[in-house]
């Protein structure tokens, strides 16, 4: 039988036109997506794993001569499916703007200053529990031209593959309690609030270093790998 | 060991405009670890190039998105499936990433995949699997690509799911360029011809 992934779940991602994000308007699609069943081509999907990272690449703090200013942080969390399975050894790639909200990217406008000793790349590999973890400063909220006076929310953009073409999430984390949630259209271009809330990592004193670090902890969770034509139904 | 089961998906978000120095880094000084040339010597099959543009609801380019590919090697296997068969295209990755260029312009080297199973028992036409991101896309846009000439093209599974109208923007025409076989895929993502695009 075709085989296709219960996707209800799928609605926990935004819509491709929220018009609030003005630079969906000329981008999303006006046609609807079409659902095809999950062919081979959608099940495989590319393995990276721990040959693709260096020693550092998970100390953004430490990747060159001096120490970046900012406030020092560890993110860990883990990496699931939707069943809670972990997803082990799979490749996370993270990047984000300075402490003063400026990005190393050509394009970053921001008169706010490059730190000489931050450049915001990071890459990680979840453990065989689906652990992942790496040091870094906190981000800076920083301006953008969506509308009048607007800001995004201090995130760091995260980049995962997962065990398949499908699996593939490209996100951000955001940081509790950030004043200007309320204000930011990307992330309430996410329709359920509760979704919307899994995207803001917990501050965590477990996590947190003494005398060095504060400690936030995220978790992802992925599309399921099990094909589940027969199961029953989920009543949640 | 599972844990109990979570409560949902996290969302996704879009890969803004500021990702190339760890995404597609080539003009950073982070390492690069996806290319757009992925037809590695090993992989069986005819060498080609893929390349287009990427152009938003005006017709104007798109000049901050990445493109992956995910495509099966000359003979239908993909990267991992073939791993019962050692030494047989170990070297192809069957993964290729790139961003657009500052004309939204992007081009590929990869083999042209064989056929690969589809549902049913059927087989799937050549093709290889498309995620598009950019500044304003809050989501993945999950497509595919045909090539102009394959007998399975007509009773491909996924394409007969495609409005007939609307197939050809799925379907790349091929010319040739010195001894290059060329595949031209230009991605319109809304408005007139607009591609094609998949929930998956
Ligand atoms: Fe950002």
């Amino acid at each position: 039988m075709a085989v296709r992934y219960d996707d209800a779940s799928l609605a926990a991602h935004p819509p491709s036109l929220a018009p609030d994000y003005a630079s969906t308007r000329r981008r999303a699609p006006s046609q609807p997506l079409i659902i095809i069943p999950h062919t081979l081509s959608e099940l495989t999907g590319p393995v990276y794993g721990h040959e693709t990272v260096r020693p550092g690449d998970d100390d953004l703090t430490r990747q060159h001569a001096g120490e970046p200013l900012g406030e020092r942080i560890i993110v860990t969390g883990r990496v699931l499916d939707e069943d809670g399975r972990p997803v082990p050894h799979t490749l996370v790639e993270v990047w984000q703007a300075n402490a003063a909200g400026r990005y190393i990217h050509v394009r970053d406008q921001h008169p706010a200053p490059l730190d000489p000793n931050f450049s915001g790349a990071g890459r990680v590999v979840t453990d065989a529990e689906g652990r992942y973890r790496f040091t870094t400063v906190k981000p800076g909220a920083y301006p953008w031209r969506n509308h009048p006076n607007a800001w995004r929310p201090a995130h760091i953009h995260f980049s995962l593959f997962g065990p398949s073409f499908l699996t593939r999430l490209v996100t951000q984390m955001y940081f509790p309690g950030d004043p200007l949630f309320a204000y930011d259209p990307i992330f309430n271009s996410i329709p359920d609030p509760r979704a919307r809330d899994r995207l803001v990592s917990r501050f965590d004193m477990d996590t947190t270093a003494p005398e060095w670090a504060l400690g936030y902890v995220f978790d992802i969770v992925l599309r399921g790998r099990d094909a589940t034509p027969t199961e029953e139904p989920h009543d949640d | 060991m599972t844990d109990p089961r979570p409560d949902g998906l996290t969302p996704s978000q879009t890969v803004g405009p500021f990702f190339a120095y760890v995404l597609t880094p080539a003009a950073y000084d982070t390492p690069v670890l996806f290319e757009a040339d992925i037809a590695t010597p090993d992989a069986p099959g005819e060498r080609i190039r893929i390349e287009g543009y990427v152009l938003d609801g005006d017709g104007e380019p798109i000049v901050d998105a990445m493109l992956e590919i995910w495509g099966a090697d000359g003979e239908g296997r993909y990267p991992g499936a073939a791993a019962e068969e050692p030494g047989r295209n170990a070297a192809f990755r069957g993964f290729g990433r790139t961003e657009v260029d500052s004309n939204g312009f992007f081009a590929f080297t990869t083999v042209k995949p064989g056929p690969v199973p589809g549902p049913d028992g059927a087989m799937q036409a050549p093709h290889v699997s498309l995620g598009v991101f950019a500044r304003g896309l809050l989501k993945r846009l999950s497509t595919r690509i045909y090539f102009e000439g394959e007998p399975g093209n007509e009773a491909d599974p996924i394409l007969s799911l495609v409005p007939s109208d609307r197939r050809r923007t799925l379907v790349a025409p091929r010319t040739t360029r010195g001894a290059d076989a060329v595949y031209t895929f230009t991605l319109r993502l809304q408005g007139e011809d607009e591609t094609v695009f998949f929930a998956v």
